[in-house]
């Protein structure tokens, strides 16, 4: 049983031998299905595990409060009102499972610093920041008390910030100009890199809110709060309290919406993945009908492959081939073909899933799991396919397959 | 070959063998009721017009096809009564085959071309290869073993395919028209080692021919005519003369 097996593999090779370039195009298919399949799992995987990453990096146990409805349909933050310095105090005295909250208020700005100039995130906040946020100061110090309290022109510095408007130089003590108004930098924050949406986390300028609200946005409101919860705590039952206190403080009526959000960024983060996880299944189901193309390309030319070769299947039988060896030899044929497209297919996809990891700084995640299963699947794709042309071959009349032309 | 030939008991023997195509109206009687006996070391030239039923009786002899009616012996085993699959089984034992178009696997050398009857056999590699160069030397092939039937002209093609039908060493050599595709003086070359085979190893040789002139190289003329034997000459005394 083994020698024949070793046989028909032996003939099987000789055969995909003899017709390199045919064989080549034959298991392109599959090679392409196998490959997709792969490149679409190892690409989401990998996003899932960013989206993961990113979010515990944007701080443990952090809740954010947001004016207006975020979600559900026809409902948006225009016309919501905003929160004041009022809202974020009451937040901080009367949630005590909270143990940071920071107010932000910012925009996009343009910073000069000697002739360099750079467009930058500025956001007005508080020390609380550093906590909710998970930030470490890689530099300088964090804002003063009375630095606080006065508003005063200082600011922490982001690593792409200080990058582009100060190169290798120490910016610590050095100004910077905003808008129309000079800050000193006094702090420069560790790196972060890329955020959840794929932003740069680390392009960013934060100073006192009095002074963001005095000097960039002209106005008192605070645009959103960043709320870090103590640890081992359930966000369920903080996210209600802060809700009850934010209607009580806004006299919501029992029959009104909500005109503020609180989420989770753990939901978020859940929510996130799943999607990610939804679109890779798509995705990987229509590789997989690639897949299933590839397998009706191997069936096709096994089938051209068995009428171009019927003289030679003549000479075989007529030699004293069995009709189950010829059988085996076609469905042999087939096999290794659509197994070597897989392992072809397999190395494709290592190599795209390599550069577009790179390319879109996610991590590289090799699954053996789902390279195996794909492995497996073109060589089942080759008996599925290759068991009619293989049939067709071992059914043949000797004499009348000697005679074709 | 080691059996010593035996006159009086032969090697295949065809009974009242006929053989019909087709069914009802359509139906066509190829044979029609033939008598044959093949002794062991025979080299037997079968002729006819076309349309005589030589063919179909070669396919019957070399086991490719059974016969509708009477009784095909092959040594002592009834070929009518064998499935499809015991017919290839006889044929990869003791047959070997030759034919008019030569049948090589394209792109695919001479050595392994004739290695083939025996990976059906299931020998071993290096056997395989001795046995290969050994049956390429014997049809004077030595140094072309690596060559594929496109670097080869039509008189080594057919000398690979001999080869190839020799390798296992069968008792039956069945060649239809061998030499239908070569000029005139490599089909005389064939039919030189065709003799030397019959003559040096004993092995058995059932010929189709429509050429008088390489018939003329068998010991014993079957002419067919309309499906029956119309004559069936012995002409032992011409053997070797050329």
């Amino acid at each position: 049983m083994t020698q024949m097996l070793l046989n028909a593999l032996l003939l099987a090779l000789r055969a995909i031998r003899r017709n390199l370039m045919r064989s080549f195009l034959t298991v392109l298919g599959v090679v392409i299905g196998v490959a997709a399949v792969i490149t679409m799992v190892t690409l989401g995987n990998g996003a899932t595990r960013m989206v993961a990453d990113q979010i515990s990096s944007l701080g443990s146990n952090l809740l954010i409060l947001r004016p207006g409805q975020q979600l559900g349909p026809g409902r948006d933050s225009a016309g919501a009102p905003s929160f004041k310095l009022a809202d974020v105090e009451a937040v901080q005295t009367q949630v005590p499972s909270l143990r940071a909250v920071a107010p932000v208020v910012g925009s996009k700005v343009t910073l000069v610093a000697g002739n360099q100039n750079w467009q930058s995130q500025v956001n007005g906040t508080n020390n609380a920041y550093f906590t909710a946020g998970n930030w470490q100061i890689a530099a300088g110090r964090q804002f003063e008390e009375d630095e606080e309290s006065a508003g005063k022109a200082v600011c922490i510095i982001g690593a792409t910030t200080k990058k582009q408007l100060f190169g290798n130089t120490s910016p610590i003590g050095n100004e910077i100009r905003v808008k129309n108004f000079t800050c000193q930098v006094i702090g420069l924050l560790q790196a972060k890199g890329q955020g959840a949406m794929g932003q740069d986390q680390d392009d960013i300028v934060l100073m006192p809110i009095l002074t963001a609200q005095r000097r960039l946005t002209g106005s008192t409101d605070v645009s959103t709060l960043m709320l870090s919860m103590r640890d081992g705590i359930a966000s369920d039952p903080v996210m209600e309290q802060i809700r009850k206190l934010m209607r009580e403080r806004r006299k919501l009526s029992e029959n009104m919406d909500d005109n503020f959000s609180v989420m989770d960024t753990k939901q978020i983060a859940e929510a996130l993945s799943g999607t990610i996880r939804t679109m890779t299944g798509l995705l990987g189901a229509v590789a997989a009908v690639s897949l299933l193309v590839g397998g009706i390309g191997i069936m096709n030319i096994m089938l051209v492959s068995v009428t171009e070769r019927t003289r030679e299947i003549g000479v075989r039988l007529a030699i004293g081939a069995l009709e189950h060896e010829v059988l085996l030899q076609f469905l042999i044929e087939a096999v290794v073909l659509s197994a070597l497209g897989g392992l072809v297919g397999i190395v494709l996809a290592l190599v795209v899933c390599l550069g577009l990891t790179a390319l879109m700084h996610m991590p590289f995640l090799f699954s053996p799991g789902i390279n195996l299963l794909a492995f497996v699947f073109s060589g089942a794709i080759g008996i599925v396919f290759g068991y009619m042309p293989a049939r067709r071959a071992a059914s043949l009349d000797p004499i009348v397959a000697l005679r074709f032309e | 070959m080691k059996d010593t030939p035996d006159r009086a008991v032969p090697l295949i023997s065809l009974r009242a063998v006929t053989k019909t195509y087709g069914k009802g109206s359509a139906a066509f009687q190829a044979l029609k009721g033939v008598d044959l006996d093949i002794p062991q070391g025979q080299f037997i030239a079968i002729m006819g017009p076309s349309g005589s039923g030589k063919s179909t009786a070669l396919n019957i002899l070399g086991c490719l096809d059974g016969p509708t009616t009477g009784s095909y012996q092959f040594r002592d085993i009834q070929v009518e009564e064998l499935t499809r699959n015991q017919r290839a089984l006889l044929r990869r034992h003791y047959l070997g085959f030759v034919f008019q178009g030569f049948n090589l696997l394209s792109r695919t050398s001479a050595q392994e071309n004739v290695e083939l009857p025996l990976l059906y056999r299931g020998a071993e590699t290096k056997v395989r290869h001795a046995a290969a160069r050994e049956a390429l030397a014997q049809v004077g092939l030595t140094g072309w073993e690596h060559h594929t039937p496109g670097e080869l002209s039509g008189g080594q093609q057919q000398r690979v395919a001999i080869a190839r039908a020799i390798v296992t060493r069968p008792l039956v050599l069945l060649a239809d028209e061998p030499t239908g595709n070569l000029d005139s003086q490599r089909g005389h070359e064939i039919m030189d080692l065709l003799v030397a085979l019959n003559r040096d190893q004993g092995i058995t040789i059932i010929m189709v021919t429509h050429e008088p002139e390489m018939a003329a190289y068998a010991g014993r003329v079957v002419k067919f005519v309309d499906g029956l034997v119309d004559s069936d000459v012995h002409a032992i005394e011409q053997k070797g003369d050329r």
